[in-house]
């Protein structure tokens, strides 16, 4: 008992220490990156702007509570309950915030668009990432190699990923670099980071997706230059990276053995970093049409808005495996339309 | 699936109430709208997807028009049918209310007759609902319908027994009429499903 | 396959010491129950006045023990996950492994949702809007007591899953393909399907019958804007629960078909389509807080307006904001999922309008400042709620606002900060104004005051309990902590967990105070009876009956000239007239039917989670006989003789005149 309660003494002592040394360090206002540090402003922005309603409201409250309440000889009116002034005022003062909030919302949702690639002299580096049962797969479609659990990318070059999921729905998310993304099986959504300094940067799943879930962590590293970048890639290509597994090739076989997982575990241990040194061609999007392909296409859909012709060139180049990577990116914007034609939907089933 | 046909039954007890007010038929058709919004949910569903064969038939391959034309034409005069068994109710002839209710039954009969007949010609050629996303969302979307036809013909049957064994009542009348929406209802819906799956499928 | 479908000996958790625990408790609370009601000879009252009840005051106090019995349930879970996460830091695993852990923060959210706030919510509503609308009952009692009874089923069935099978483990929005049956084969998101299902049916009945109630029953004068603030909020309440509860009902049912029939709606293989549920049932979640929010919106204005002496200010106003709030929950569904992939303009579109609606609740809360505003404000138990209301809702608004930005929102999403958000909302908005209704109202039900010292501490309590909970989580979601998580190895984030069980803790002294005032008042009951009927000076028609009301509430429909109507009557000296003659009042009798019905529901329910398949189909069809014997039933009525009335009536105006001396 004794120990038990010196145990949360010291930890207590312990967390007080690492708050008052460290302020917000690690956290979304304390970001690393472009798109972070535009987010960190947005939010800045947005709440002071609210802020101008929210505290006159609160004083509001605790002044009028105070100012008429019983015992005071204040004036009294109790037939009173209507005034247009007051009215327009209550109505006009919050329209105006909202419309310059929107504003800001309409023109920063766009230049955030986790879509759009970032503007920068540098090209940026293809990832794919890809969630399983409880790991990240990031595999390096032009460098021919794969890695588990550990994202790595030189610091001031831009990144573009591609994510999918083999299993349930996570949320791919660097805090320090930015926005996050869901990733769904049988489709590709996709996000645009850079890391303005180098660093290790935590990354996690955001979304929950079943027992090994707090387990589905990852280092980020932004390498201090692409000089150092290409020589992890060389090594991780010659498998001399000492201290990190290297599985070789990642074909099918080797996939699918790394997406088993267990469910029914009592314990679900984190998987550990791991390298593949090559890869075969295209096994990222074999996974994801192993799911796309059952998305069919219908004929008297053609020529309408709701057709989807990229959906069918997809289908035709996945007959015969090759030149994935023309194909990938107009996949992605498939999917960014499919979603939007299921809004579209559900606004017709409003409709009705 | 039970409990659409529970929440059918439900809401038509509704009607049964101490004091056979107005309320009820009101209150009968604001459960309709809820149902409506059921139904409006698995459209929705349906058009999403619809397109998602898995590489199996699609709306093209499996509709048949005729069947399906001469269905419809069973259900819509069976609304036709009820309407000429309420006006009879309303009037408390006995047995030509019977008629009619009796013919309106075996015109619904003949259509959940028709349409299992359709599933089970789908399901014998390996064309289930487990087959596809877009199976599933057309065997649900019509098989809903169905349902609550069903639920309706049991209901009628109810009426008929009702009517046999003790006649007009202080509540009969009102019962009829909240069947009558319902009727009409299904009626309405099943315009809805025949326009977008079958026209709209296998054009 | 067994008799008993995949229900095996294995399936009790006898070997988790907590759980056997819990069920030492329960089961020893239920005999120590069993036996006062036998000891006082009480089966017979609780039978016949209360399981069996029609009427709409004491189905509402039977929902709001409901909902009671269900916070603590609910709170347990919320206790029991914030000393897993203070204990579980810097790589320490806590006691709770993933497979119970994620069970009970899934019951949590469902519990305190559907099971909690929902029941409190449809209680206060049963009780308050007949009587304020000037109805004898509502349109249809008997379906009301079904949907009482459907929805008790559905809490008896998720409290079954603790010592039977196991629950969901998939948070309480049961997103496949996780929910599916490829990543959840075990029962426990049967039990989650089954316990929604049937008690939103019941809710979904609920809605209809207060509809009819409100647009067909209100006493001659009253028009449409006449209508009592609160029962408006109500009735708005109802309509989106009408409209969005179906959605519900169909995206379940499609879960249901995918896990028992294996079609394709959901899964991965086969052409399912995920996307396809998380929209359909945020087309549901999203107008669902708003159900919850609304009434407590409309106490918040009762309670201000009586407690200041005044009308309350721009009640048009009020409406149409109320109206506006209600639509535009409908078109703001996808911004609990930003990050799904959605165009730009799509995301826009949808943050835009979630913004919007600010606008009409900025409106409410102005409105409520103009109210006291030239008043005379008693600082009563229901008044501390409201002012607790009012600044702590202000906050969890604005953070709404700012997750409303989808730039904002790709940082914040699924992180503690909209954990902090929403039960900033939740708590800060709709439980503040149920526990401000119930203090409010409790004279008006039970016949006797509340203890208002233990009111105040618990207040004070949840007050401070819940700034030290949650302001805690908005820092941890700042710093990059996602949710569900069941341990960190992140120290920067030890303190703030710490202080969020602190804050857990304190608040759960103030539900201890409650129960304690809740004990304290019954027990000097005689001490603080109300004599009155009105012992707040009310404004409207609740408060021109007795305390607690008589079984037909008005002894003859009141006409209504005012929106309110009781300070009106009472200006005009039309309050308290004793008649010499009353017609006699029909009244429907009591029935179990509901219970049969709703019994039946709940049986095939369990069995289906089981597959125990001619046990559902025993259970169905047990369900229809009943509803059908109930249809032909023809003793269901009865009526008040005049001289019983003038007896009542006297009784209460009696009593009326000995309080005003």
């Amino acid at each position: 008992m004794i120990l038990l309660l010196t145990r949360i003494l010291s930890k207590i002592a312990l967390a007080i220490t690492v708050a008052l040394l460290a302020g917000c360090q690690g956290g979304v206002l304390d970001p690393k990156g472009q798109v972070g540090i535009e987010e960190k402003q947005l939010i800045i922005v947005a709440t002071v702007l609210m802020l101008l309603v929210v505290i006159p409201v609160i004083f509001m409250t605790l002044y009028f509570a105070w100012k008429y309440r019983e015992g005071r000889n204040e004036i009294y009116e109790p037939k009173w309950s209507h005034s247009t002034k007051i009215e327009a005022i209550v109505w006009t003062i919050p329209i105006i915030i909202v419309i310059i909030l929107g504003v800001i919302t309409w023109k920063s949702t766009h230049a955030l668009d986790p879509y759009k690639p970032l503007k920068s002299d540098k090209d940026h580096i293809n990832v794919q990432v890809v969630s399983m049962n409880w790991k990240w797969l990031f595999i390096y479609p032009d460098l021919g190699i794969a890695s588990v659990n550990e994202l790595r990318f030189p610091a001031n070059v831009p990144v573009s990923f591609q994510i999918t999921s083999e299993a349930t729905m996570n949320s791919f998310f660097i805090p320090q670099l930015g926005s996050q993304i869901y990733s769904m099986a049988g489709m590709i959504t996709k996000l645009h980071l850079i890391a303005n300094e180098p660093g290790t940067y935590k990354g996690y799943s955001a979304n929950y997706s079943g027992p090994g879930f707090t387990g589905m962590k990852f280092n980020a590293i932004a390498m201090d230059s692409e000089a150092d970048f290409d020589k992890w890639v060389e090594g991780v290509k010659a498998g001399s990276i000492s201290g990190v597994k290297n599985n070789g090739i990642l074909d099918q076989s080797s996939y699918d053995e790394l997406a088993k997982y267990d469910l029914h575990a009592h314990v679900h241990k984190p998987t550990p970093v791991q390298y593949y040194s090559s890869i075969q061609p295209g096994i990222f999007m074999n996974n994801v049409m192993k799911f796309m392909k059952d998305y069919g296409t219908v004929d008297i859909l053609e020529g309408t808005s709701f057709d989807v012709p990229k959906m069918r060139q997809m289908k035709n180049s996945n007959m015969n495996q090759g030149g994935m990577s023309h194909g990938e990116m107009s996949h992605g914007e498939m999917n960014h339309g499919s979603s939007e034609d299921s809004s579209h939907k559900m606004h017709m089933e409003e409709d009705k | 699936m039970s409990t659409t046909h529970m929440n059918a039954h439900i809401a038509h007890d509704e009607h049964h109430d101490h004091d056979p007010a107005p309320h009820n038929v009101f209150g009968f058709w604001l459960y309709l709208m809820t149902d409506c919004l059921l139904f409006a949910s698995l459209f929705a569903t349906y058009a999403v997807l619809f397109m998602n064969t898995a590489g199996g038939v699609s709306s093209k391959d499996i509709f048949e028009l005729d069947f399906v034309l001469v269905e419809t034409a069973v259900l819509l005069v069976s609304s036709v049918t009820y309407g000429f068994a309420l006006i009879c109710a309303r009037n408390h002839k006995r047995a030509s209310t019977l008629m009619w209710l009796g013919i309106t039954f075996l015109l619904g009969l003949t259509f959940i007759g028709m349409e299992l007949y359709e599933f089970h010609h789908l399901i014998e050629n390996g064309n289930g609902p487990q087959r596809s996303a877009f199976l599933s969302a057309f065997f649900t979307l019509v098989g809903t319908h169905g349902l609550h036809v069903t639920a309706g013909l049991i209901w009628m049957f109810i009426m008929m027994v009702e009517l046999v064994k003790s006649g007009f009542g202080s509540r009969t009348v009102t019962r009829l009429s909240c069947l009558s929406l319902f009727w009409h209802f299904l009626d309405v819906v099943w315009i809805c499903v025949f326009t977008v799956v079958y026209l709209m499928g296998a054009v | 396959m067994s008799i008993l479908g995949k229900l095996s000996l294995d399936s009790i958790p006898y070997h988790e010491p907590i759980l056997v625990t819990t069920f030492c408790v329960v089961a020893l609370l239920a005999v120590v129950i069993v036996f006062l009601i036998t000891r006082y000879n009480k089966w017979g009252v609780l039978w016949n006045d209360w399981l069996t009840s029609i009427d709409h005051k004491r189905l509402g106090i039977m929902y709001i023990v409901l909902a009671l019995i269900m916070l603590l349930r609910g709170f347990s879970d919320a206790i029991l996950m914030r000393t897993q996460l203070a204990l579980a830091t810097d790589g320490d695993p806590g006691y709770l492994p993933p497979h119970h852990y994620d069970q009970i923060f899934t019951a949590h959210g469902v519990i305190m949702i559907i099971f909690m706030a929902m029941p409190f919510m449809i209680g206060l509503m049963n009780i308050v809007v007949p009587l304020q609308i000037g109805a004898r009952d509502v349109a249809f009692p008997f379906l009301n007591n079904l949907s009482f009874w459907l929805t008790a089923g559905g809490a008896i069935l998720i409290n079954i899953s603790l010592f039977v099978g196991e629950f969901a483990k998939t948070g309480w929005v049961a997103y496949p393909p996780l929910a599916g049956l490829q990543f959840s084969p075990d029962v426990g998101v049967d039990y989650y399907i089954w316990a929604l299902q049937i008690s939103g049916i019941g809710t979904t009945l609920t809605a209809v019958n207060f509809l009819a109630t409100v647009f067909k029953m209100r006493a001659p004068g009253m028009k449409l804007m006449d209508m009592p603030i609160f029962t408006w909020t109500c009735t708005w309440a109802n309509i989106l629960i009408a409209a969005s509860f179906p959605i519900l009902t169909a995206v379940l049912a499609l879960l249901t078909l995918d896990r028992y029939l294996d079609f394709h709606f959901f899964t991965n293989e086969g052409g399912g389509n995920s996307m396809m549920y998380i929209n359909l049932f945020w087309a549901w979640g999203h107008p669902e807080v708003y159900i919850l929010v609304l009434p407590a919106f409309g106490i918040f204005s009762e309670v201000v307006s009586t407690f200041t002496g005044k009308r309350l200010f721009g009640y048009k106003s009020m409406v149409w904001a109320t109206a506006s709030i209600s639509i535009l929950g409908f078109i703001v569904w996808l911004h609990h999922f930003f990050t799904m992939g959605s165009s730009a303009n799509v995301n826009a579109f949808f943050g835009v309008m979630t913004m919007v609606i600010a606008v009409p609740t900025g409106v409410k809360l102005f409105n409520w400042l103009f109210t006291m505003y030239h008043g005379r404000l008693r600082i009563t138990v229901p008044v501390m709620w409201t002012l607790g209301f009012m600044v702590t809702f202000t906050i969890g608004g604005m953070t709404g606002v700012l997750l409303a930005v989808p730039g904002a929102d790709y940082v914040l999403h699924n992180s503690l900060f909209l954990i902090a958000h929403f039960h900033n909302t939740i708590i800060g908005g709709a439980v503040f104004g149920y526990l401000a209704g119930f203090a409010f109202w409790f004279p008006k039900a039970m016949g006797f005051h509340l203890n208002v010292k233990l009111g105040k501490a618990a207040f004070w309590c949840w007050l401070i309990g819940f700034f030290l909970a949650f302001m805690p989580l908005y820092v941890l979601g700042f710093l990059g902590m996602t949710r569900r998580l069941n341990h960190t190895n992140n120290p920067q984030w030890d303190m703030w967990l710490y202080i969020a069980l602190i804050g857990a803790l304190v608040i759960m002294a103030g539900i201890v105070f409650q129960l304690l005032q809740l004990y304290v008042s019954f027990r000097d009951r005689k001490e603080n009876l109300d004599t009155t009927g009105d012992p707040w000076n009310g404004h409207t028609l609740e408060w021109s009956t007795a305390s607690p009301p008589q079984v037909y509430n008005f002894a003859e429909i009141p006409t209504i000239h005012d929106i309110d109507a009781f300070t009106d009557m009472k200006e005009k000296g039309t309050a308290y007239v004793r008649k010499d003659n009353y017609a006699p009042i029909h009244m429907p009798k009591n029935t179990k039917a509901g219970m049969a019905i709703a019994g039946c529901v709940t049986v095939m329910g369990f069995a289906l989670i089981w597959h125990i398949w001619w046990l559902a189909a025993l259970g169905l069809l047990g369900g229809f006989i009943s509803l059908v014997s109930r249809a032909y039933t023809s003793d269901v009525d009865y009526y008040i003789q005049p001289d019983e009335i003038i007896r009542t009536e006297s009784a209460h105006l009696d009593s009326n005149n000995v309080a005003k001396g």
